[in-house]
């Protein structure tokens, strides 16, 4: 059914598309690169939706799952590159599904063990205990010598997915692309599941949740971990865009980044995600360009969605959200 | 280790855990009040150390700058309350975060426009220069008693405003019941800008008092800010008495993480990786106590009574 | 890729056969201009400016921007650099994890990088390329210096450094030539505002001298309590920690610190006077070491500029080889990993004219080089 909204999907994932492949016949290959991001981004953005646009699970912690996702990518390629053997005698790789396999498998172990905690709690202690949880990893990440402390880490050379040439931009940034309509598709799936039912449910009203025989604790657990392995997803992949992964990607301004661009687009919308990231990276990449004192303009243009556009630019363009 | 170094430190602890109540206590007083996250409260800090720091780089006087920061801070923050945050009282938290997230940016970027690019002079007044000598024969600066006695006043002083004042009253009323509040008559939309700006004011005083020790730049609220809100969930949020406790705990534990750690290591380990491991678990410590606490009592150490 | 690849061949042939000389040269400058660390990046700019101004070469256009010291912002700008505006040479980053985040992808895209203050010990020996070059020290030597000055007059020295690999390359080198006792080694969280815990400890633990390593705000935090603590053990650090860029907010408590620096203000060389006059009179303040640095990388890319194309990336490189430079530094040349060989000095901070700034006392090292030189293989 093409409903106002979805024609506004639709456009912006065709000129999501679109962009890059006009900027590569153009020989602007940056510009590659910044849809590359956006499409990235977003993807990171949409795992954090399901938690906290579905679920109402303000979590000012996923940073953490963004940077796990970067260092599966950073520290795989590593040993791939150094012949080193990892714990266990397992070696390295620089196949990208691999990498993506280890980045959500590894995400959704450390999410399940900070949900089943941080879950106990709600509301404003939930935005804090998942602050904490990030800080450690954060902490961890900094002070751990083995894989470049502070400074980092380098991916000499992008890794590889079977049949592409990742080092080209346009290559690279088809994989993200279809990563990310998959990503989006998964959304929309779990969004009208059973499952997403009671997720919905459990933030719009616990105790009917409850009665009903649903057990909400459980039901956010799975939610939870889920949208860390999309996050952690989205993180290898900027790992490889960078071709760097560094402690900064664990950052508490990341997580508040990542919620940023939620709100940008939309909360709880399936194409919100995208939008708030086309739109925070054209503001970053034009402010940037103009004035030094870019952050300055930035944090007023927020202040300004927040107050005055609320339900974001998929608010503006498509109308008000139908559910929530 | 000697008896007066383990006294000394534990000293150090509690004056951070105090500087920490300082920004915990105006954090937590406007979110027991209003249901309000205010990310911008570091801001807040850092406009009270700037604005001492510019105060007694002018006059030469640091407790004018003191009465500055207050001053500054406390306008600044009713300023805001008044332009942006009393748009967002029925917001959910979200768009708090976010909308105090952009305050951030625009009061960072908006402080180096003023100020410049280079951290600011302030130093502590001569009256509180020197050190004390402590039993076992180690010294102690005077500045940081002072602080720890400022920050036991202040504890008092918002004892006796909460418990026995007419605002302290309508405090608490606002908190256990918002509504009623505004049927009994109470212009709370005022009571609101007051609560803000003395919660602005604790933050800017914390800031100038912390200012003369470190470094007065741009940023320099943001650590403090991750800290206090740790501070004031391990409390209970929206009670002072927790705040209090949770500051002290947090200082405590972080000090002497810092130095135990390193040391408990160095049995096991050659010093220089066990100084390097030690730093990296201390680092992580006092986040490891707030995730146990939140764990066994997810609401807090004094969870406040209503909601 | 491959089209610019093809493009940069042909103008490798052309400028082989020698048709191309004084040609427009676009720098790249990514420096951090907002945010806690925005000094830094502001004098490093001023420092690289002032000696495009000076050298009046309107083929020569540099462009500017700020990386918030955040290494995915300045990956994005390299790109965009690269790709978007076609630049020739990169430089400007203050900080390590930065330089690391960008220099690999610039040098894999033959890009020339020019670093004005970050030198990682990753980037210096085992992975060294031809075409990054630095032109301020390897990160190791000033801490390498402090040392081997400790040597001479202590014995149990306390030294501290932030728990990150800048941290930890410092304690490495300062220990590289330390032969004494160590009374404590101590690392602490990065960005750690409260020294108190520390300061005890140094002085529980008898040490004769103190070393640390903190940049940019921790130090002055340090440095103000250890005044305030009432300790008198005597302080040393790296030049950094008591550059011109935090004196001022130090104020009185860094008077009589020992630093190690290949520069100080008060230089007494015509260039340096020059330089240190002309710094003062555009920008109105002393200039730091950062700004030193950076005069010199710009020195160094207009001096290959004039005699080669840049567009022949061997020329080039071998006329920057040459370091051929009136450095306010005094002796500058490369090493084999295409890093300083330099003298580095003792100073001390005074007050001159009610300013503080820093003195020189002695030169500890004559033509330093670094540890890693030898794993260089170009």
């Amino acid at each position: 059914m093409l409903t106002r909204e979805n024609t506004v999907n639709l456009v912006l994932a065709l000129l999501l598309l679109a962009a890059p492949l006009a900027a590569n016949a153009l020989g602007q290959p940056f510009y590659v690169t910044l849809a590359t991001r956006i499409a990235i981004l977003a993807l990171a953005a949409l795992g954090l939706n399901l938690a906290l646009g579905l679920g109402g699970l303000v979590s000012f912690g996923h940073a953490a799952f963004f940077g796990i996702g970067g260092y599966a990518a950073g520290i795989l390629s590593s040993h791939a590159l150094s012949y080193e053997p990892m714990i266990f005698g397992l070696p390295g790789t620089v196949q990208m599904p691999v990498i993506w396999i280890v980045a959500v498998i590894a995400a959704g172990l450390v999410a399940l063990a900070i949900g089943a905690i941080s879950l106990r709690t709600s509301g404003v202690y939930f935005i804090m205990i998942t602050l904490a949880f990030a800080q450690m990893v954060y902490y961890f990440a900094i002070s751990w010598p083995a894989y470049g402390g502070e400074d980092g880490l380098s991916i000499l050379v992008r890794n590889q997915f079977p049949g592409l040439n990742t080092m080209k931009p346009l290559s690279f940034f088809l994989v993200c692309y279809v990563v990310l309509l998959a990503g989006i598709g998964l959304f929309a799936l779990i969004r009208a599941s059973r499952f997403g039912a009671a997720l919905q449910a459990a933030r719009q009203n616990e105790t009917r949740v409850a009665t009903v025989g649903i057990h909400p604790y459980r039901i956010r657990l799975t939610g939870f971990v889920i949208s860390a392995m999309i996050t952690a997803l989205a993180g290898a992949l900027y790992a490889d865009l960078n071709r760097f992964v560094s402690p900064s990607m664990l950052s508490w301004h990341m997580s508040g980044e990542l919620i940023v661009l939620i709100i940008l687009g939309g909360t709880g919308r399936l194409f919100g995600p995208l939008a708030g990231a086309a739109l925070y990276v054209a503001f970053e990449f034009a402010l940037g360009g103009l004035t030094e004192r870019w952050q300055f303009f930035l944090g007023l243009i927020l202040l300004g969605v927040v107050l005055f556009a609320r339900g974001g630019l998929l608010g503006l363009l498509a109308g008000k959200a139908k559910h929530g | 280790m000697t008896l007066a170094l383990a006294l000394e430190q534990l000293l150090n602890g509690i004056q951070l855990g105090v500087m920490l109540f300082l920004m915990a206590a105006g954090l937590t007083l406007i979110f027991g009040v209003m249901g309000l996250i205010n990310l911008a409260h570091g801001s807040l800090y850092m406009v009270g150390a700037f604005a001492c720091a510019a105060v007694a780089a002018w006059t030469g006087s640091f407790w004018l700058g003191l009465i500055a920061s207050l001053a500054c801070a406390a306008a600044a923050g009713a300023i805001v309350e008044l332009a942006v945050i009393r748009r967002l009282y029925d917001r959910d938290h979200l768009d708090q975060v976010l909308a105090t997230f952009a305050l951030i940016l625009i009061f960072s970027e908006g402080t180096r426009w003023l100020f410049g690019d280079f951290p600011l002079y302030l130093d502590i007044p001569a009256l509180l220069q020197g050190v004390v000598t402590l039993p076992g024969d180690a010294t102690y600066p005077v500045y940081r008693l002072a602080i720890i006695a400022v920050g036991a006043l202040i504890a008092l002083g918002l004892y006796l405003l909460i418990g026995k004042t007419r605002l302290g009253m309508r405090i608490r009323a606002g908190e256990s019941d918002r509504e009623m509040i505004g049927a009994l008559g109470v212009d709370i939309r005022t009571l609101y800008t007051l609560v803000f700006a003395l919660g602005s004011a604790l933050a800017g005083l914390a800031g100038a008092l912390v200012g003369a020790l470190q470094s007065v730049q741009v940023g320099m609220g943001e650590p403090v800010l991750i800290l206090a809100f740790v501070v004031i969930v391990i409390g209970g949020i929206g009670s002072i008495k927790g705040a209090l406790y949770g500051a002290l705990l947090v200082g405590v534990t972080d000090t002497l993480g810092r130095f135990l750690l390193p040391q408990l290591l160095a049995l096991f380990v050659d010093p220089s990786q066990a100084g390097m491991i030690g730093g990296a678990m201390a680092s992580m410590l006092i986040y490891v106590v707030m995730a146990v606490i939140l764990a066994v009592k997810p609401r807090g150490l004094f969870p406040p009574a209503h909601a | 890729m491959k089209k610019m690849l093809a493009a940069a061949t042909m103008a490798l042939s052309l400028g082989a056969s020698g048709l191309a000389m004084a040609e427009p040269l676009k720098i790249g400058m990514i420096t951090t201009l907002s945010g806690g660390g925005a000094g830094l990046g502001v004098d490093t700019r001023d420092g690289f400016m002032l000696a495009i101004k000076e050298a009046g070469n309107k083929d020569i256009t540099v462009v500017t921007e700020d990386d918030a010291q955040k290494p995915e912002l300045a990956v994005q700008i390299a790109d965009k650099m690269i790709q978007s505006d076609q630049v020739d040479v990169l430089t400007g980053i203050v900080w390590s994890n930065l330089l690391m985040a960008v220099v690999p992808g610039a040098v894999a895209q033959g890009k020339f990088y020019v670093s004005t203050n970050a030198a990682p010990a990753a980037l210096a020996g085992q992975g060294c390329n031809k075409l990054y070059f630095n032109a301020a020290y390897q990160n190791d030597n000033l801490h390498e210096a402090m040392g081997e000055y400790a040597n001479k007059t202590y014995k149990k020295m306390f030294i501290l450094a932030p728990n990150y690999p800048a941290g930890k390359d410092s304690l490495t080198g300062f220990k590289r030539y330390y032969k004494g006792e160590l009374a404590g080694e101590v690392y602490t969280k990065v960005g750690q505002t409260d020294y108190a815990a520390e300061i005890a400890q140094m002085r529980a633990s008898g040490a004769d001298g103190i070393f640390v390593f903190l940049p940019g705000g921790m130090g002055i935090a340090f440095m103000k309590q250890f005044a305030q603590s009432g300790v008198k053990i005597p302080v040393m650090g790296p030049g950094f920690s008591f550059s011109q860029d935090v004196l001022p907010a130090i104020g009185d408590a860094a008077l009589g610190a020992k630093a190690s620096g290949q520069w100080a203000p008060d230089f007494d060389t015509d260039v340096s006077k020059k330089f240190t006059a002309d710094f003062q009179k555009e920008y109105n303040r002393l200039p730091s070491i950062y700004a030193v640095q950076a005069y010199d990388a710009a020195q160094l890319i207009l001096s290959a500029a004039a005699k080669a194309s840049v567009k022949d990336a061997d020329a080039f490189r071998n006329e920057l080889l040459k370091a051929d430079i009136k450095s306010p530094r005094g002796n500058f040349k490369f090493n084999t990993n295409q890093h300083p060989i330099q003298d580095i000095y003792l100073t001390e901070v005074v007050k001159k004219d009610g300013v503080l700034t820093n003195k020189t006392v002695e030169k500890i090292f004559t033509d330093h080089g670094d540890a890693y030189a030898k794993d260089c293989k170009i």
